[in-house]
């Protein structure tokens, strides 16, 4: 056995540096977790400060110790490539393993242990935690809005049957995939306005007539971003194409039209579209305030589908358009078949970005009135029976929104991955 | 001359300030091989791309099987129908499959039905001999593939003329043989051709008439063996004593 310096660990006697240095690192995990678990202070004798960092400081020692190149043992080797490499690198590693360790128990205490979720008023919630309770009784109106309850059966089978159709994209055979794009931009929207004008809407087929200021919550949200990404989509390519149009006025006006929507902020348009634009109609020209209210969104946000698109379509080789040009194939002809279907998927992950953002945007629809989900959290935390639970209502919007933006972003990952083919 | 198909009279090109093409005159007659060579930059591309009106002729006339290339869209789009074209680049479209890629403009452009535009992608995949590959990918295949795969992507249409574009300059030289080979069974076939192309030993085989281009000029226009027998212009000595 050669002698054992502890400034300099080397593989000769790698079992002795690697019992002791994991060992240290142990204790420093564990006086953390002691502390943080248990409110237990096992180096209490220790001078106030000592005590403080002890764990930092055994914690450095134990992983320079461990820190041996070519070990031979594979673990440690991967250990100290990616994250011991100096003891910059240790000290930040057991910052991080301390915050951790540190943040479980209040986070923990707050979500369930010290939550209440039983009762029906705010007096149930007795606990240090959250009051779920508050959640629960409001849940109703934070999904469906003013949407009398009865009738929200209606809102349910529209939405299941949206999302099932939406999911044919995952199924084409081969030969009906070129119709998938057709599908998506016309067919699509057009059955889920029929759906949703004639099922949640109402006012036929013996449905009762449910007027659109009584929608809120959730599903408000759901039909906002709903509509305005289908309908962002198409505008958007084609302000896309003429942009890039070699006819000058169309060129201009798509210039123009996308510099002004991309100029002005979102909460302005939605106000104009309530107050402004109401005015420049016909007396007798009546047009829902939702309707206006989504179309001003999708015409903002098409206005960046609509460079995210141009994007794509300037990142297609010269010689793609020459070749479909070369075959006889027209400006249309050559677009759908040969150059959309490229651009396109190119630009899958920048039209997702936009949509997230998109669908994240949707509560400020309140400036017009319209409540959806945060408009309602925003309502009930106003309600004199169940003031001070603001925290628990924006906790549960951002979960909502996390599953939402999540789910979507995995789908448009999976679509990418499906037609992704080699250049 | 009725089986004159191909007619450019003094046509003049400019891409800004820079004259590309300077007074060029060329007639093509019907199942006539023209090799096109000369340095680069010399206008040899410009100068077949303008056949099909990829690029546009500021001066004077094109006229491609009795139509004169003129702003007229469905004019034009008619001529490209007509004549088959073959990039350096490939220009495979990506996203569709090889057989695909031969169906698609037969199915859309000329309304083909589609059973029988396969039954005839299939035969034009044969005479390349890559009838195996149909199913697959550009992205999958080697460039030399790729290459005969675009010829018969070109050949679905049942074009008169075709125009080849540097078809081997892209390819590793063990592929250019694969390529050259299927040109020479078109060729024999009575296609109409125009090439451009560096590889003189195909230039001796199948053309009828070499041309020389050098600054937007033809300078040099014989038939083959006198082309390469006795070169009459300097320019054209010195580029095929740098070439041969």
């Amino acid at each position: 056995m050669s002698k054992i310096n502890f400034l300099k660990p080397d593989k000769q006697n790698l079992s002795t540096y690697l019992y002791t240095g994991s060992f240290l690192f142990f204790i420093a995990v564990f006086d953390v977790f002691l502390s943080s678990f248990f409110k237990i202070n096992i180096t209490s004798f220790l001078p106030n400060f000592v005590s403080f960092l002890l764990p930092l400081i055994l914690g450095i020692i134990g992983l320079h110790l461990v820190r041996i190149e070519f070990s031979g043992i594979k673990n440690l080797d991967l250990l100290n490539k990616n994250i011991n490499t100096s003891t910059f690198n240790a000290v930040l590693t057991l910052l991080i393993i301390f915050i951790i360790i540190k943040s479980i128990p209040p986070i923990m205490s707050w979500f369930i242990l010290d939550a209440n979720i039983a009762g029906d008023t705010k007096e149930a919630c007795t606990g240090s935690g959250a009051c779920w309770t508050y959640i629960k009784i409001w849940l109703r109106r934070f999904v469906y809005g003013m949407y009398p309850n009865d009738l929200q059966w209606r809102i349910n089978i529209s939405f299941i049957l949206l999302i099932a159709l939406a999911f044919v994209g995952y199924f084409p055979s081969e030969k009906l995939r070129k119709f998938l794009t057709l599908y998506y931009v016309v067919i699509y929207p057009i059955i889920a306005f029929v759906l949703i004008y004639y099922l949640i809407s109402g006012g036929a087929f013996g449905l009762e007539w449910v007027e659109t200021g009584a929608w809120g919550g959730l599903s408000l949200t759901f039909i906002v971003s709903f509509f305005c990404l289908i309908f962002c989509f198409p505008v958007g390519m084609f302000l896309a194409l003429g942009r890039r149009s070699e006819l000058p006025t169309l060129r201009y006006i798509s210039v123009g039209f996308i510099e002004f929507w991309r100029g002005v902020p979102l909460i302005t348009v939605l106000f104009m579209s309530s107050v402004m634009f109401p005015m420049f109609l016909p007396e007798d020209f009546f047009m829902d305030k939702l309707v206006r209210v989504i179309i001003a969104i999708s015409l903002f946000e098409a206005a960046y589908v609509a460079e995210v698109i141009r994007g794509g379509l300037q990142a297609l080789p010269r010689g793609q358009y020459d070749a479909a040009k070369s075959l006889g194939m027209g400006y249309w002809k050559m677009h759908i078949f040969v150059i959309l279907p490229q651009a396109l998927k190119l630009v899958i992950p920048g039209i997702a970005n936009t949509f997230l953002a998109l669908v994240k945007d949707t509560p400020l629809i309140f400036v017009v009135g319209l409540l959806e989900i945060v408009g309602m959290l925003n309502l009930a935390k106003t309600n004199p029976k169940w003031l001070g639970f603001a925290m628990e209502g924006y906790v549960f919007a951002a979960i909502i929104f996390w599953i939402i933006c999540y789910a979507m972003s995995r789908y448009s990952y999976n679509l990418e991955i499906k037609y992704k083919t080699e250049r | 001359m009725s089986d004159k198909i191909i007619e450019m009279k003094n046509v003049n090109k400019w891409f800004g300030d820079f004259q590309v093409l300077k007074d060029v005159n060329l007639d093509v007659n019907q199942k006539q091989k023209i090799v096109v060579c000369g340095p680069s930059g010399s206008g040899k591309s410009t100068l077949i791309r303008c056949i099909n009106r990829l690029e546009e002729h500021q001066k004077g006339s094109i006229i491609v099987d009795g139509n004169e290339l003129t702003e007229d869209t469905k004019n034009i789009e008619k001529i490209r129908a007509e004549v088959g074209m073959v990039f350096q680049q490939f220009n495979l479209f990506p996203h569709l499959s090889i057989l695909d890629n031969c169906t698609l403009a037969p199915i859309w452009v000329k309304k083909m039905p589609k059973k029988q535009a396969e039954e005839l992608a299939m035969n034009e995949l044969k005479k390349v001999q890559i009838v195996d590959q149909a199913k697959k990918f550009p992205g999958q295949l080697s460039g030399g593939q790729q290459q005969r795969s675009a010829i018969a992507r070109a050949l679905c249409m049942e074009p008169k003329i075709m125009l080849f574009d540097e078809p081997t300059s892209a390819l590793d030289p063990e592929m250019i043989k694969e390529v050259l080979d299927a040109m020479v069974s078109l060729a024999k076939g009575g296609m109409t051709m125009i090439v451009v192309t560096h590889e003189m030993g195909f230039a001796k085989e199948v053309a009828d008439e070499v041309i020389f281009m050098d600054e937007g000029m033809i300078v040099e226009k014989q038939p083959t063996k006198q082309f390469f027998a006795n070169p009459k212009n300097d320019r054209t000595k010195l580029f095929l004593s740098q070439i041969l």
